[in-house]
């Protein structure tokens, strides 16, 4: 049973599957972690993952490139991404309430769309997904045989990784974003513009959110089902506290689920298991709240998390 | 003498808010090099000007002129670019951000590819040798004491290229030893050619830091001196304008020991250090103090917000409960520093908040229900006995003014009967009606009103020097999380209380007394 | 661009509500038409449609009630716990554990397992529902009393793994034998179901319960003082601490009663309507309640009205569907832009938009 395990650990196929599990919860999770890290909660991922999973997958099946696809999830995910930041930045609503609305719109918007445009079908219209990088080019030589076993979005998710780091702690706007979700009427003070920041960011992380929803539906699979989030986008939301809020982590934490996912995956198909798949597939739900429970207590949230910033108030 | 272009010329600036002028016909001037200290009471209109000098604020009439130049009304960013900084009062720095990054934030354009730390850092490391601004860029801001935040946001302004330095009341969250590092900085900067604004209402630093003397009272400029031919008395009447005579009260019986602390001890930071007071009933004593010494710790303690670490506190010779409502079934009225946010709930009604307190009560609930007739009579009552403004029991109370928000939580206190009342800088901010109000009702409940009933004991934190003097029958001192002895009214002076607050060590706090 | 508060005068701000409100409609009468003309469908002919499924006649009341039903109770479940600023995003697994433990109680062994009168038995079945509620919130609550776990997103995911369990009790435990592999659980005993309220309809009794419960719900925040600390918590939890309000324990009960709702949700659903779980039994009531209980402004009667108005969307949709072909998914469509629409329009009466 253990040399097994530790097989099944060492085997390339394995790892790539892992990869394909943790892509859209990395490229999720850096979505959220851009918005919290302004200061705004973003319930609507859920829902903007299934729009930009369907938009994305749309293009593509109008004939559009893959890449246009790609781009397509991530304006739709960003125009759901304005909407939200219009709601909660000058509106100020509740962030809870108003990324539950979005994610409710996007859903609802996304399903509709699906049976306006495919009124009839019974099963569901194929595309040509992302092709693996350069499969078997690397075999034998282990890390760079898993990434060229992978798609190129896996490939844009690790250096989407880099860039928001990047963004983050190495540019102004990245100051700008981390000081408007800290303190900001110490960014207003200094000239920058806390609304425009904030909707910016909550934009830009909404369009990660469309661009993970449509690894989904142009990458791991080639069509578009209902129910296919299937509460990915919550399980981003947990990430971004088990990440603390860097981008690092959040790669990290990601993989770790990853990692645990793929193997109640395989774990099911073990002979000789006698624990109905049910229990096997609440691995990761239970995994998720097991990890939030062990962070919780010393997360250092940013500061204005959830916090409304309105001009001229203390 | 030559006619130097000064540093900032401000003509004949008037501000109003509705009817109340905030500031009348201003005329001042700023030199290079020097200190101009801004002295005035909360509320005579020190704030509204610098607002308006600093852009937040349009005046409704007169002229800004800096370095000569006219300086745009209610702009920022103009403010900012004639080399105008500001320090405020309360920091707008970001805990969990580096040095560095509250420097850094606003100063380039949002666009670029890479963030130019470098000359940034540099200027931070000549600041620091010029004028002793020592800080490490890589700390988080969190992890700073007060002094060396308020020295990130005077970075900030030098960074920023300012040549005029204002500052808000800069001593008020600083410990003795901070003050006077910030006085050397301050003299370092003049020297240099800087010129500083410096707002305060402490005769003492005024006379220690500045080079000229502007007095503001009730929105009117009342005079201006030079520091060297000032003195504190005339700057004291200048500045409340008239002479303090102490308040008349009536005699006061000292009976039995109410409050016994015995070297009680909190975590947490500001925390207490073995701190010792017996107050009895019938007496009110003030503790005075820099706030952030501790002031806070001794109101959450004996508020049931803190638990106690080491020593103990009797209340009646019961030892405190340790939470909220035993405190107040012990006895314990309670007026916190912040009344509107802590002291009542402000989207609850005006009754709500008169019986939040009670809801053990059976005269307001009764079998898990709460009885509204009884309630709102109460609230009634309280509204009328203590002159409460507002448009009926049955409001929200967030539309109601600080006064008479604090006026229904002082009722709230006073009808439980206690035997301990809490006040926690009771009159910060208020208008004068609502003050003296106040201050009577205090004084009242120590005193017993007909048979049987026992007069209270008052414990009051203040930073309002004239507030304690007129009301303490005792005044200790809180430094550094430690208390003086609490001695009579009559053995404090004006100086040792002021030595006693600015004391860096036991010995000083006591030799001060 | 920023909000200021606008002088509030009675007069003024009924005016302004009544204003918000038609705006919020027209805006969302708007959007859905324009989603209509894409779906090819003639725009009037498609509201008489649904609006004629929805309330057209007594059937089609009772049809919408039905479905208001549960609606109403995960309605009270949201409002409960937003009211004291716990975000129970859970009532879909909350409904799922009640519904589940219903049939534990009056359906396993011929629902004979307890040796019990059928009122009695009734009454424990709708106390462990109840309580099986009530004891997955209560796992959230306690984590962010004591652990500081943010409950949103516990909730959230216990959605998913309750969802799971029960779609493993179908397989196991509680599968019905003679459901022929079909994943239903075994169905409650006959005795149990809920009355029906009109004959030849699914409208039960349960719809008297759950209006039953709106009443109490607002009598408990209204009258209680468990009500008191509930907004006291909810409004400022600082200051209902400073005040000595019991911070913790309003907590603890809030979960008690918000899970409680969600599962006597569930519970209904079984004894009124399908009699046995399944695993689509809800199309999403739970995430539909929280729209509701923020469409009723959290006011628990006003919840009942939110509640009809989504049921009828819901029920309407599948008529407009079947008359003018616009896909049943409309209906979601329409509950989310009129949420945003409404939400948009209160903040705009509370406070003045100004563009400096």
């Amino acid at each position: 049973m253990l040399s097994e395990a530790l097989q099944l650990l060492l085997s390339d196929p394995f790892w790539v599957a892992v990869l394909r599990i943790a892509t859209p919860l990395i490229i999720g999770t850096l979505g959220v972690l851009m918005c919290e890290r302004a200061g705004v909660l973003n319930l609507g991922i859920e829902g903007i993952m299934v729009a930009g999973a369907y938009t994305g997958w749309l293009a593509v099946y109008l004939g559009a490139p893959l890449w246009v696809g790609v781009l397509a999830a991530m304006a739709t995910g960003g125009l759901f991404g304005l909407l939200h930041g219009v709601l909660t930045v000058p509106l100020a609503l509740s962030q809870h309430v108003a990324g539950l609305g979005i994610t409710l719109l996007a859903t609802s918007l996304s399903y509709f769309a699906y049976r306006v445009t495919f009124p009839k079908v019974t099963t569901p219209p194929t595309i040509q997904p992302f092709q693996a990088v350069a499969p078997n080019a690397m075999d034998g030589i282990p890390v760079l045989s898993v990434f060229a076993a992978s798609t190129p979005l896996t490939w844009l998710a690790f250096a989407l990784v880099a860039l928001v780091a990047w963004v983050l702690y190495r540019t102004p706007v990245g100051l700008a974003i981390r000081m408007v979700g800290e303190n900001p009427q110490a960014a207003e003070s200094q000239g920058i513009n806390v609304t425009a920041v904030r909707i910016g960011t909550i934009v830009a992380g909404s369009a990660l959110m469309g661009l993970a929803g449509s690894f989904l539906t142009l990458s791991a699979f080639n069509a578009f089902f209902f129910n296919m989030i299937n509460g990915r986008g919550w399980i981003c939301v947990a990430l971004v506290v088990f990440a603390s809020w860097r981008p690092g982590k959040a790669l990290l934490g990601a993989i770790l689920f990853a990692v645990f996912d793929a193997m109640q995956l395989r774990l099911q198909q073990v002979p000789g298991n006698v624990l109905p798949y049910q229990l096997w597939l609440m691995a990761p739900y239970l995994l998720s709240i097991a990890a939030l429970i062990l962070v919780a207590r010393k997360a250092s949230y940013p500061q204005a998390l959830m916090v409304p910033y309105r001009k001229g108030e203390r | 003498m030559t006619e130097a272009t000064p540093a900032l010329q401000l003509s004949g600036i008037t501000k109003r808010f509705g009817a109340l002028v905030a500031n009348d016909n201003i005329s001042l001037r700023l030199d290079k090099g020097e200190v101009l200290a801004l002295l005035g009471e909360n509320g005579a209109g020190k704030s509204t000007l610098v607002s308006i000098l600093f852009g937040h604020y349009a005046a409704d009439a007169g002229a800004i002129t800096a370095f000569g130049k006219p300086l745009p009304a209610a702009d920022p960013k103009s403010a900012l670019a004639a080399g105008i900084g500001m320090v405020h009062q309360h920091f707008a720095l970001a805990n969990n951000l580096s040095v560095l990054d509250n420097v850094l934030i606003g100063l380039e354009p949002l666009w670029r590819l890479r963030s130019h730390a470098a000359p940034v850092r540099k200027q931070l490391a000549e600041a620091a040798l010029r004028f002793g601004l020592a800080i490490n860029p890589d700390a988080l801001v969190g992890s700073l004491s007060v002094g060396e935040k308020q020295r990130v946001e005077i970075l900030k302004a030098l960074v920023r290229g300012a040549k005029v330095l204002i500052l808000d009341e800069p001593t008020a969250v600083l410990t003795p030893l901070e003050s006077a590092a910030l006085f050397v900085t301050l003299k370092q900067m003049v020297r240099q050619g800087l010129s500083i604004i410096f707002i305060s209402h402490k005769l003492d630093e005024v006379l220690q830091i500045s080079d000229r003397i502007a007095v503001l009272r009730a929105g009117k400029l009342v005079a201006e001196c030079a520091t060297a031919d000032a003195t504190k008395p005339q700057l004291a009447l200048w500045m409340v304008g008239r002479t303090l005579t102490p308040s008349v009260h009536p005699t006061r019986q000292r009976g039995a020991p109410l409050l016994q602390l015995d070297a009680a001890c909190t975590a947490g930071h500001p925390k207490l250090k073995s701190v010792s007071l017996t107050l009895h009933a019938g007496e009110i004593v003030a503790i005075a103090g820099v706030a952030g010494n501790g002031q806070a710790a001794l109101a959450d303690l004996l508020c049931g917000l803190v638990p106690l670490e080491s020593g103990s506190v009797r209340i009646d010779t019961q030892p405190l409960s340790s939470s909220p409502s035993a405190c107040v079934n012990t006895g314990i009225g309670r007026i916190p520093e912040d009344r509107s946010h802590i002291g009542v709930v402000g989207d609850m009604t005006v009754w709500e908040n008169a019986v939040i307190e009670d809801l053990t009560d059976s005269r307001f609930t009764r079998a898990g229900f709460v009885r509204r007739e009884p309630s709102q009579q109460h609230a009634t009552a309280l509204v009328q006995q203590f002159d409460v403004r507002t448009q009926g029991v049955n409001v929200p109370i967030r539309g109601l003014s600080g006064g008479n928000i604090q006026k229904l939580i002082l009722g709230r206190v006073l009808s439980r009967k206690p035997k301990l009342i809490v006040a926690n800088q009771p009159t910060w901010g208020l208008d004068v009606g609502a003050v003296a109000a106040i201050h009577e009702r205090l004084v009242a409940a120590c005193v017993p009103v007909g048979d049987g009933s026992t007069a209270a004991g008052v414990l009051l934190i203040s930073e309002d020097l004239e507030e304690i003097m007129a009301l303490a029958d005792r005044i200790a001192v809180m430094s550094r999380g430690q208390l003086s002895e609490a001695l009579p009214k009559a053995e404090w002076t004006l100086a040792s209380l002021g030595l006693a607050m600015t004391a860096t060590t036991d010995q000083e706090i006591t030799r001060a007394a | 661009m920023r909000l200021e508060p606008k002088s509030a005068h009675a007069k003024s701000q009924t005016r302004a509500i009544a204003l918000a409100s038609l705006s919020a409609i027209a805006f969302t009468l708007v959007i859905v038409s324009l989603l209509v003309i894409w779906a090819g469908a003639p725009v009037f002919a498609a509201y008489v449609a649904l609006f004629k499924g929805g309330f057209g006649d007594v059937f089609a009341w009772s049809e919408t009630l039905t479905r208001a039903t549960p609606l109403i109770l995960t309605g009270l479940a949201a409002t409960v716990a937003f009211k004291a600023k716990l975000w129970n995003i859970g009532a879909e697994g909350q409904l799922y554990a009640g519904a589940l433990a219903a049939v534990a109680v009056g359906g396993l062994h011929g629902g004979e397992g307890f040796d019990l009168a059928t009122p009695l038995l009734f009454v424990l079945m709708i106390l462990a529902a109840m309580a099986a509620g009530a004891a997955l919130l209560m796992f959230a609550a306690i984590l962010k009393t004591w652990g500081r776990v943010d409950e949103v997103v516990v909730t959230l995911l216990m959605n998913f793994i309750v969802l799971l369990l029960v779609s493993w009790m179908l397989d196991g435990p509680m599968k019905d034998p003679t459901a022929m592999g079909w994943p239903q659980s075994v169905a409650l005993k006959p005795e149990l179901e809920l009355t029906k309220l009109i004959g030849q309809t699914r409208l039960h009794t349960g719809l008297l319960i759950a209006v039953s419960a709106s009443a109490i719900v607002w009598a408990i925040f209204r009258f209680t003082t468990f009500g008191f600390a509930a907004r006291a918590v909810g409004a400022n939890v600082n200051a209902a601490r400073f005040l000595g309000l019991p911070v913790a324990r309003t907590a603890m009960l809030t979960a008690l009663l918000s899970g409680g709702l969600a599962g006597l949700a569930g519970a209904i659903e079984v004894a009124g309507r399908t009699s046995y779980v399944t695993l689509d039994m809800s199309p999403g009531y739970g995430y539909s309640g929280i729209v509701i209980a923020m469409l009723a402004a959290l006011n628990p009667l006003a919840v009942v009205p939110a509640a009809i108005f989504v049921a009828g969307m819901l029920v309407g949709a599948d008529s407009m569907s079947r008359a003018v072909g616009v896909p049943t998914y409309i209906a979601d469509v329409i509950v989310a832009v009129s949420l945003v629409a409404v939400l948009v329009a209160t903040m705009l009466t509370r406070y003045r938009l100004r563009w400096k």
